[in-house]
């Protein structure tokens, strides 16, 4: 913000005078207050929205899958909780590692990830994914995924049980509202 | 009814098909050397192959024995023995018949001729065998990584491979 501009402003273009203003407008609310009192209102709100749409990709590896699968089945209806599978890392939040990750599938794997949008969270599912497994020592496979990406949650088992993984996604929801992200303004 | 055609019928074969052991003798008069039977029943026989002699057999077992099929295609490493084994696995619809076909290699150059050109199945056996143990199959139309990711410079299911973490 350069208020000594403010007699010029008459003379800028329209681009220029969307910069000027825009930085003007946020310099405003953040030295003042106004986005720290926003934030401290909105965020349980966004918060509350974001822990209720945990949507993770549907992307099944290996025998964890199976456990995915029948987390959203009637008996334990992972839906309830706001774990819908969609199918494109670009309308997901949460990219769910289920199964040993070969060094062929590590690239997709990591350009899936950067597909996904912020905010976006990583569960490693599984021995495989937690640490390799019972390929621990193999030669194709990558000893967890926390070698190529920040994980969030782990979800011990081989495979782990539905409620298990259910369990995981309630820590991964109590770990989105203890970070309680204010988004005011913000890029 | 002849005991033959009543052998025949508990394999479920048509009145026009020939059995297993029918068909190796087929092969073992049409191919007095370069090809040993070692075992022939009903509905499957066994033969070791010389490496010159598997694309003149396969020819044979394709255009005069109705083979239609490749099962598989593995190979074998024998470390002590200096030598390496590829297994194919060709099976008759028409004879009800699957025959097993070895050949063996030497261990520093492992080179056999492709029967892709015969059987299109073949194609990704082949490959994964290539990936596998590096026996290289001469004229298959694309003997690239099939498992493993380009650029891997080992062979893992030889023997001699040292396995430990690498990714």
């Amino acid at each position: 913000m350069d208020l000594r501009l403010a007699p010029n402003a008459i003379g800028m273009t329209s681009v220029e005078f969307m910069a000027w203003s825009t930085d003007l407008m946020e310099q405003l609310a953040k030295y003042t207050g106004i986005k720290k009192a926003v934030d401290k209102l909105t965020a349980p709100i966004w918060s509350w929205a974001i822990r209720n749409a945990t949507v993770p990709l549907h992307f099944g590896i290996a025998c964890c899958a199976l456990e995915m699968a029948a987390a959203s089945g009637p008996r334990f209806d992972a839906e309830r909780l706001g774990m819908i599978y969609r199918s494109s890392p670009r309308q997901t939040e949460v990219l769910l590692v289920n199964g040993w990750v070969t060094a062929k599938l590590r690239p997709d794997l990591r350009r899936l990830y950067e597909q996904m949008a912020e905010p976006r969270w990583v569960v490693a599912m599984g021995e495989c994914a937690i640490s390799g497994g019972p390929w621990y020592d193999s030669h194709n496979t990558v000893q967890g995924v926390d070698t190529m990406m920040p994980v969030d949650v782990y979800i011990p088992g081989c495979p782990p049980r539905p409620e298990a993984m259910i369990d995981g996604f309630m820590k991964l929801h109590i770990k989105i509202t203890k970070e309680m992200k204010g988004t005011f303004l913000d890029e | 009814m002849s005991e033959v055609r009543k052998m025949q019928q508990r394999i479920g074969l048509a009145p026009g098909g020939k059995t297993g052991d029918v068909l190796a003798q087929e092969i073992i008069q049409r191919f007095p050397q370069g090809v040993t039977v070692t075992k022939a029943t009903l509905n499957r026989f066994y033969a070791q192959v010389d490496k010159g002699m598997l694309l003149k057999l396969a020819n044979f077992m394709k255009e005069h024995q109705d083979f239609e099929h490749v099962t598989s295609v593995g190979g074998v490493d024998w470390l002590a023995e200096k030598k390496m084994q590829v297994v194919y696995h060709i099976t008759s619809y028409a004879n009800k018949v699957t025959a097993e076909l070895v050949v063996d290699l030497p261990r520093d150059k492992p080179e056999v001729d492709s029967i892709t050109p015969l059987w299109g199945g073949a194609n990704w056996h082949e490959r994964e065998t290539w990936d596998m143990f590096g026996i290289v199959f001469i004229g298959h139309p694309k003997l690239e990584r099939l498992l493993n990711p380009d650029g891997t410079e080992v062979f893992p299911f030889r023997k001699d491979f040292v396995s430990g973490r690498r990714v």
